[in-house]
């Protein structure tokens, strides 16, 4: 039972297609687990699962406290980068300086760049201190700079007993466990 | 994080789109003496009606800025994660919404009755039905920007959804009978944020 996330025999249904049928899984501490597959495939239907957004038509989810970063940014626009994530809680300052944003605090959320926000996003996620990291696609938009400070939170992360949940069809920093949902576009 | 989540709202609204229902109120309300005539009484006898049809479709123009955009930003998932229940986000943006709608209506609601005509104990009246029917109004607004968010339109739909609930309000207010009209306020008001929680529920995808 130290598992942070399991599916016990889950099927998921979206839009009258089965994307997910009698899947089982367990994540443990410091373990990572991807999820790939082509556009389309119910990856980040997936991870919204996970995350207990989405029902399960069958079987059943558990999980632990969690943290999620999509592609949603969920920040105010009009205000600094450090107040609109100050909304969320956490410990901001240490998130902000691993993901190379520091700077960014005074800026209006709406002047970053894609890139400068998919950073805060994975901030935010840092600065929760869950256990159980949900990342949808978190390569999007980062650059090389980027990647490497992901790759540095993921491990220390996994080093410090959580575990991740990442949906992507590019190949993620460090060590994996793959599940491919295939076909389907 | 309620608090939180009531405190952003009330800002965010009232660094723009609050003040657009009331200059419309307003706009509605002095546009009534060109469109009768300079007839005083017939001024101050439909002056209580003028106020109430100004208030229920200034009660419209915030709709689509509720619900939609934080939904469409992540915002709601990010608050449902954090074990925040759908109804009680709807209940913060209800007190939110109200913040910025009902008090400003209210003053707004005074130099538009000098404009009309009506005299001390008629306004006195008006402002009582109407700071009991913005509450509602503003639960409704809520529960109906749930119900229509990421629907193409959303606006125009809202205003017929709206309008018909709200007509128990509009006739008791009008005709002075604060107890029945504070029934019918509670009842939608209570019944809002489980309308809106759903909606924001079934609107996950």
């Amino acid at each position: 039972m130290t598992a942070l996330l399991r599916f016990s025999d889950v099927s998921l249904r979206r839009g009258g297609r089965l994307l997910v049928e009698g899947m089982s899984l367990e994540l443990r501490p410091g373990e990572a687990l991807q999820i790939s597959g082509r556009n389309g495939s119910g990856k980040s239907s997936l991870i919204r699962l996970a995350a207990g957004l989405l029902t399960a038509e069958r079987g059943e989810v558990e999980r632990s406290a969690l943290a999620l970063a999509d592609d949603a940014v969920a920040l105010d626009r009009e205000r600094p980068l450090a107040a609109a994530l100050s909304f969320w809680g956490g410990d901001l300052e240490p998130a902000l300086a691993d993901f190379g944003i520091a700077h960014l605090a005074g800026v209006p959320v709406r002047l970053l760049s894609s890139g400068q926000l998919k950073r805060a996003t994975l901030a935010r996620v840092q600065a929760s201190r869950a256990p159980l990291w949900l990342l949808d696609e978190p390569l999007n938009a980062l650059d090389s700079d980027g990647f490497e400070r992901l790759s540095v939170a993921l491990d220390k992360h996994r080093a410090g007993g959580g575990a991740v949940l990442a949906a992507s069809h590019q190949p993620l920093p460090g060590d994996w466990r793959r599940i491919d949902l295939g076909q389907s576009a | 994080m309620i608090h939180a989540l009531i405190a952003r709202d009330a800002r965010r609204a009232l660094a723009g789109h609050a003040w657009l229902p009331i200059a419309f109120f307003a706009l509605v309300v002095a546009l009534m003496p060109f469109a009768v005539g300079p007839d005083a009484r017939l001024l101050a006898r439909i002056g209580p009606g003028v106020l109430w049809v100004a208030a229920l479709t200034a009660a419209l123009l915030p709709i689509e800025r509720l619900i939609e955009p934080d939904r469409a930003d992540g915002v709601l998932d990010q608050l449902t994660l954090r074990g925040i229940a759908d109804e009680s986000v709807a209940v913060a943006k209800i007190v939110a919404h109200w913040l910025t709608f009902g008090p400003l209506l209210l003053v707004a609601a005074i130099p538009g009755a000098a404009l009309l005509g009506m005299d001390g104990g008629a306004l006195l009246r008006a402002e009582l039905a109407l700071a009991i029917g913005t509450v509602a109004l503003a639960a409704l607004a809520v529960a109906v920007a749930a119900v229509t968010a990421s629907l193409p339109r959303a606006g125009a739909l809202a205003g017929l959804l709206l309008l018909p609930l709200a007509v128990p309000l509009l006739i008791f207010g009008i005709a002075d009978a604060p107890l029945l009209e504070t029934a019918v306020a509670l009842l939608l008001t209570a019944g809002a944020p489980f309308v809106a929680g759903a909606a924001i529920r079934a609107g996950r995808t």
